[in-house]
């Protein structure tokens, strides 16, 4: 299978496999993407997240149907934790998206955090990157619903929707330093249920207290379930690709998120490249002398470095 | 390998034993795959979509309902009409052993029974993955 030429075509099967790829870590993943970097950028990317079992994953489904409707070509990424004893997982969130997998204009896929904290997998990226190139409008990152460390989700989404349910009350003071911060919109799921007003007054109130950036986010009650008020949800995300069209919000979030990732990329390239040269007897010999107390390990570090050839190694072939 | 085997684990047709279907899902998460789990009443021709959006490895289907006959020659005909020919497909659940030698000439690699020990399932996968 020629897997860019399918990209390119928008072929689902070359899609999959070089999600598969690049999860694996293979470098013909970040060959392909490198070439096809350029076409990247056409795609929204909004970020899924909330509670285990807030409704991240049925909300989904329901806002990628209304953009079905327009017309739009949809993407999911559905991300579930990874057993950190086994490797193994059940990836489940395909189940309330059932009847969105033979659209021809719907991707899904699930992924495994394969360790990674922070709600995501650290091919998470790649994907999104992978189904841009792919051709689709809209992408969809449901993460792990874990609270506290469910940052990633912001370097990687233009908008972040927050699912949360009637009820949290005290867990909502609990978490909220990790989440008043990330949402764009908070939407209050099951709201079919007792205390969806009560809840959404209290986010509202948290709201105020942020002051942090000029964007004040909406708080809209929901049923995704039936399908309730899902609409002026989707209204509230298209609001805030609004706002950060206008004045230089979007560009300031890009420049942001690209920064990082080449600190992340330089630090993941130093580490490749001293695993791949086969450094560990240095490390292991420098271990020794710092033992005994020859060596110091904060010279070490920089003894090691400088003898690791780092950008020859990680060069690719262009 | 150091990658994880990828499993799409499904419930063609109407019937809804599901338990079976997900002690082998815990059963393969257990020994280190990632399993995508479906859910119930799946048609053939949303399984097939999941087997290829997700690049699995493996696709096994459980039947309990007695529509085996039927539905495994099924899926695996879409599937070799959409030219996916590198996957492995299983398939168990209730079926009388007469049924089994024509599920295996359709093209299912094997079918595991009630009473058969997951661990079976389990070499069994890992070893004759296609890919
Ligand atoms: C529990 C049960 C139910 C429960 C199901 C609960 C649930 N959520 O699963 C309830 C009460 C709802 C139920 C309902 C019905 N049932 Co019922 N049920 C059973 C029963 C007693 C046990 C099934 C079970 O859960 N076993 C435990 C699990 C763990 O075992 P298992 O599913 O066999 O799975 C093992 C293996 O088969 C294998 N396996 C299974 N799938 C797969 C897949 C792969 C890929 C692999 C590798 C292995 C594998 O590994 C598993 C672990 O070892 C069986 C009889 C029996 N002894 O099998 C009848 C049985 C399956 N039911 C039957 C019938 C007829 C019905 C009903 C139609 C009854 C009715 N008239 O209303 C309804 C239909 C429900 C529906 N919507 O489809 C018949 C099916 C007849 C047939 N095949 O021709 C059976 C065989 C009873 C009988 N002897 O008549 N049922
Ligand atoms: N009452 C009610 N239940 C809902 C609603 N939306 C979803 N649910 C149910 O909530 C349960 C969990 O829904 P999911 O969409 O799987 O939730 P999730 O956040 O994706 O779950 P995880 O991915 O496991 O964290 C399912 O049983 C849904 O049917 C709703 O609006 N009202
Ligand atoms: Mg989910």
């Amino acid at each position: 299978m020629d897997i860019k030429a399918g990209l390119l075509k928008g072929d689902k099967r070359a899609a999959a496999r070089l999600i598969t790829l690049a999860e694996n870590g293979d470098e013909e993943a970040v060959r392909i993407i490198r070439e096809c970097y350029h076409l990247t950028g056409k795609a929204r990317i909004i970020g899924i997240t909330g509670p285990p079992g807030a409704g991240k994953s049925t909300v989904t489904d329901r806002l990628a149907k209304l953009l079905r409707m327009q017309d739009k070509k949809v993407s999911i990424i559905a991300v579930d934790p990874t057993s950190p004893f086994t490797g193994g997982a059940i990836l489940g969130d395909r189940v309330r998206m059932n009847d969105l997998s033979t659209d021809p204009g719907v991707f899904i896929r699930s992924m495994g955090t394969r360790g990674a904290l922070g709600g995501l997998s650290k091919a998470a990226h790649d994907a999104v990157r992978i189904l841009d190139i792919f051709g689709s409008d809209y992408i969809f990152i449901e993460t792990v619903g874990v609270g506290q460390s469910e940052v990633d989700i912001v370097k990687l989404a233009d908008t972040v929707v927050m699912v949360m349910v009637p009820g949290l009350g005290d867990d909502i003071q609990a978490i909220k330093a990790g989440i008043m911060e990330i949402g764009d919109v908070f939407s209050v799921n099951k709201s079919d249920r007792e205390g969806a007003e009560r809840t959404a007054v209290e986010l509202e109130m948290m709201l105020d207290f942020n002051k942090s950036s000029d964007f004040r986010p909406e708080v809209i009650n929901i049923v995704a379930r039936d399908n309730q008020n899902v609409d002026k949800l989707l209204e509230a995300i298209e609001k805030h690709w609004e706002y950060l069209c206008t004045k230089s919000n979007y560009q300031d979030r890009k420049r942001n998120s690209i920064h990082t990732e080449i600190i992340s990329l330089i630090n993941q390239y130093i580490i490749t490249s001293i695993q791949k040269n086969n450094h560990s007897n240095l490390i292991q010999s420098m271990v020794e002398k710092v033992l005994k107390k020859e060596l110091d390990p904060y010279s070490a570090a920089i003894e090691i470095l400088q003898s690791v050839p780092i950008i020859t190694t990680v060069q690719h072939d262009n | 390998m150091d990658r994880p085997i990828r499993v799409v684990v499904a419930k063609p047709g109407l019937d809804g034993h599901d338990r079976g279907a997900k002690v082998v899902a815990r059963a393969l998460r257990d020994a280190g795959m990632e399993v995508i789990y479906t859910g119930l009443r799946q048609t053939p021709e949303q399984i097939v979509e999941a087997v290829i959006q997700e690049d699995a490895d493996c696709l096994a289907m459980s039947i309990l309902s007695g529509a085996h006959n039927h539905l495994f020659p099924k899926v695996v005909n879409m599937l070799k009409e959409r030219g996916v020919e590198d996957v492995l497909v299983v398939g168990g659940g209730v079926i009388p052993e007469d049924d089994i030698p024509g599920l295996l000439e359709a093209g299912i690699a094997a079918i595991f029974t009630p009473g058969t020990p997951t661990s079976l399932t389990i070499d069994f996968i890992t070893q004759n993955i296609k890919k």
